[in-house]
This record gives C-alpha cells, structure tokens and sequence, in this order.
C-alpha cells in the first residue's frame, strides 16, 4: 500500500437503521436502554435512540481498514463525539491521511450526520511499508 | 449547590487516590462467535477477522469485557468510579453521553485469549454547562492484560448530566400565547411537531425565503415548497428583554435573529445559555421547547461545550 500524506479516502455512507443502531450495540455488548429501547431514549433527552460510542470506534476502524486493506495493523485510535447519531439518519465518513512515518501512518477520520459531525477521530495504522514488528500476527495470507 | 458540588468532589477524589482497581477477569476468552457477530453488524469484511487464524477487531478490546446482561452476583465488582456514579445518579445527574475514547494496542489478540482488566479513575471536572444539561466530566483508564502482559489501554470521558427535559407534564399550564398557524405557515409548525426545521422554497424560482408568505418576493410564483433545516445557525443579532411583561414569559429572556447557514434568517428565543454569555456570532442549533402538552416551538442554545 502506497500512501502520502494528504492521500484522500473514499467516503463511507451508513444509513443508520434501527436494525444497524440495536445489532451494533448488542454486538459490542453494551445493552445501555438508550441504544435500543426508544421510549427511554426521548425521556433522556434524545431524539430517539442513537450510536453507542465503541460502535462509532469500530466504524472508524471499518471506514479505515476497507481503505487500508488486510496488511494494515491498529495501533490506536483517538474519538471524540460530537453530535449524537441516531437512528433514521445517515453517517458519512471521510478521511485524509495526516501524516505517513516509515512504518506509520495517521488517519484523520470524520463521521458526519445530519445535525453536524458525530465524530472526529485519529488512527494509527502500521501500514506494511516495512516488516511487521514481531508482536504483531503477521496478516493471513 | 456547592456543598453537593463538594460531596461529589470528594466522592472523586477518593476514588482517584484509591487507584488501581482489582484485576477483573473477562466474561468470554476472545472467541470467533463474538468476532463474527461484531464484524456482521459493522460490515466490516477485512478477512484478518476470519477463518482459523483469525485475529481480534483490534476495537473489540472493550467487548471483552463488558459485563452484558449479567446478573450473576459471582460477577458483580465495582470499579473504584463506582460510588461517584451512583452519587451522581442520586443527585438527578441521571443522564450519560460519552463524549471522548482513546484506544491504544500494544498488539492483536487471538482467539482463545483470556483477558483480565483493571480500571483507574483520572479525574471529575464539573459541573458544566451544556446543551443536553448541567453534567460533570468523569475520565478512567482501562489496561487489559493477556496473562500479566498488558496488550490494550484506554482512556474514556463520558458526560453524567441532569436531562432538561419537563418532568412533569401533568402540572403544566397551557402557555398563553399560541402561533398564527394558517395556510402559508402550516407547513412550518406541522415541521416544528415532527421535529424538523423546515424554510419555505418557492416552486417556481427554488428561492428560499422566512417568514413564509403566499408569493415569492423574486419569481411572484405563489407555487410553494420547503426544505428541511440542518438546524444549525449563528446569532446575528439580540435584544435582551426585561419590559413589558410578556405573558408566560419570565424576563429577561433574550431574542435573536438567527443566521441559518441555508441563507435565511429566523427570530427566535436563546434558551440553555446564560444571558451574559450570548453574543453576535455564537454558534447554535435548534432545540424544541415543549411549552405545554400541545405547543412546541423552535428555540436556539449553545453547541454543546467540548470536553
């Protein structure tokens, strides 16, 4: 994989079902009423029920690794929400690459919705330029 | 106020000094039906995530050790954070919202992993105003360890807030007064009622104009449309209104002319926000203020503060 600083991302669209919202937070095991029940919810506040923030992580990681392809490894990933996700809207990512080190590289990330930006975020990913240090799985082939 | 202020800061401050919590033993070793359940919801297809040398979605750290549904009172632990939420609950602070994580990876995790984890609190900061509420800032750490070695840390913020939405309904009194709603602003306040924001555009020309009106100004096409607001604006101007009495209003309350980024502007009440700290320029975004059981008008307050 071949990237330079400033390389753009594709842009990601999700619609944010009900069914995306619930089958999120339940697969991150976060069973948090304001994620799937919608009557608790609007008595809090909200809209309706929206994204719980480890699913915004593990899209930013999406969004990031479809882009990166299998070779790429995490070595971190920094979120800060914004706006509130819910469901019945849209999520857009997009993303620059900030800056490209011999083995690193850092991915600026942001997750927009209807009401402004859900997320900003920053990914390290170790991007294969150079060999896999050795505490990391080397990628399946 | 500040002697609750005090009791929650040194709920705080002794769970910061006390440290590092237990090392808590998680529910599942990392396991491919957990993996194949997270990567299905996120679309994730990244093939690393798959077959029998498949690694751990490096995100998934966190899962491992989510409690879930579990009532098992085997399981039950409290990490040293513990007393300051249920202080804060206590104290109506019942609202949560995250608002920063920050994961770090010292490496992937295979299947059949088991992970403990430890929880240290950072800090309290608060309260603080935002526009979900009055809320205080709590920040922990998370270190998982494979064994003794640690593989995954984490930083994580969240928001405990007091809701401000109207408690109790039954109590209120119809507000006196009611909006001009007839064949030209129909649209707008039937928007107001399913939560949008909505700006006239005219059929004709596809001008946006507000207030809405029967012709446009430009085209004198009378063909109407609307779109739909992102809902948020800047302060273009306001007055802060102390007299005369304006009935079911307790003054001062300040009036603004609200810039939409569509182009038009909107006068509209600032709400959530003391008076002194509204100015000409101040982002906001639009917030429904149910005025009794059947009113909702549209009012503007602060973007929410930034932890």
């Amino acid at each position: 994989m071949r990237v330079v600083a400033g390389s753009v991302l594709p842009p990601l669209t999700i619609e944010l079902t009900p069914t995306v919202v619930i089958s999120t937070a339940l697969a991150t095991r976060d069973f948090t009423p304001v994620h799937h029940d919608p009557a608790i919810a609007k008595a809090q506040g909200s809209k309706d029920i929206f994204l719980n923030i480890l699913t915004t992580m593990g899209l930013v990681e999406r969004y990031v690794s479809d882009w990166a392809g299998p070779d790429a490894r995490f070595r971190g990933i920094k979120v800060k929400l914004g706006v509130p996700a819910y469901a019945g809207d849209t999520l857009t990512f997009s993303g620059t690459v900030a800056t490209v080190g011999e083995n690193e590289a850092v991915v600026e990330v942001t997750g927009s919705v209807s009401l402004g930006p859900h997320v900003t975020a920053s990914a390290v990913i170790m991007h294969g330029f150079g060999e896999s240090p050795a505490d990391l799985p080397p990628p399946r082939a | 106020m500040t002697e609750l202020r005090d009791h929650l800061m040194a709920l705080a401050d002794k769970a910061v000094a006390a440290g590092e919590g237990p090392r808590q033993a998680a529910p599942h070793p990392v396991n491919d039906v957990m993996i194949s359940h997270w990567t299905e919801a996120m679309g994730d297809r990244n093939p690393v995530y798959a077959g029998p040398d498949a690694v751990a979605p490096p995100v998934m750290i966190q899962v491992w050790s989510m409690e879930g549904l579990s009532r098992d009172p085997a399981r039950e632990f409290r990490r040293p954070m513990d007393d300051v939420f249920d202080a804060l609950d206590e104290a109506g602070y019942k609202g949560v919202v995250a608002t920063n994580c920050e994961h770090t990876y010292h490496r992937y995790l295979s299947t059949g992993e088991e992970l403990t984890s430890s929880t240290r609190m950072v800090d309290m900061v608060g309260p603080k105003r935002t526009a979900l509420g009055e809320g205080y800032f709590v920040t922990w750490n998370v270190t998982w360890f494979s064994g003794d070695e640690p593989v995954a840390e984490m930083m994580f913020r969240l928001l405990k807030f007091q809701p401000v939405v109207p408690a109790e309904k039954a109590k209120r009194e119809p507000y006196p007064l009611r909006p001009a709603v007839n064949d030209d602003t129909r649209f707008f306040w039937d928007g107001v009622q399913a939560g949008e924001l909505r700006i006239q555009r005219c059929g004709g020309c596809g001008e946006l104009r507000h207030p809405p009106g029967p012709v446009c100004p430009s085209c004198r096409s009378a063909e109407r449309t609307h779109i739909v607001a992102s809902g948020a604006g800047t302060v273009y101007s306001y007055v802060v209104h102390h007299h005369p009495p304006v009935p079911g209003q307790e003054p001062p309350f300040v009036v603004a002319v609200v810039e939409l980024p569509e182009g038009v502007r909107m006068v509209g009440n600032i709400v959530q926000c003391p008076i002194e700290e509204v100015y000409v320029g101040m982002p906001v975004r639009v917030t429904y203020q149910e005025m009794d059981d059947e009113l909702t008008l549209p009012m503007w307050a602060p973007i929410p503060e930034e932890a």
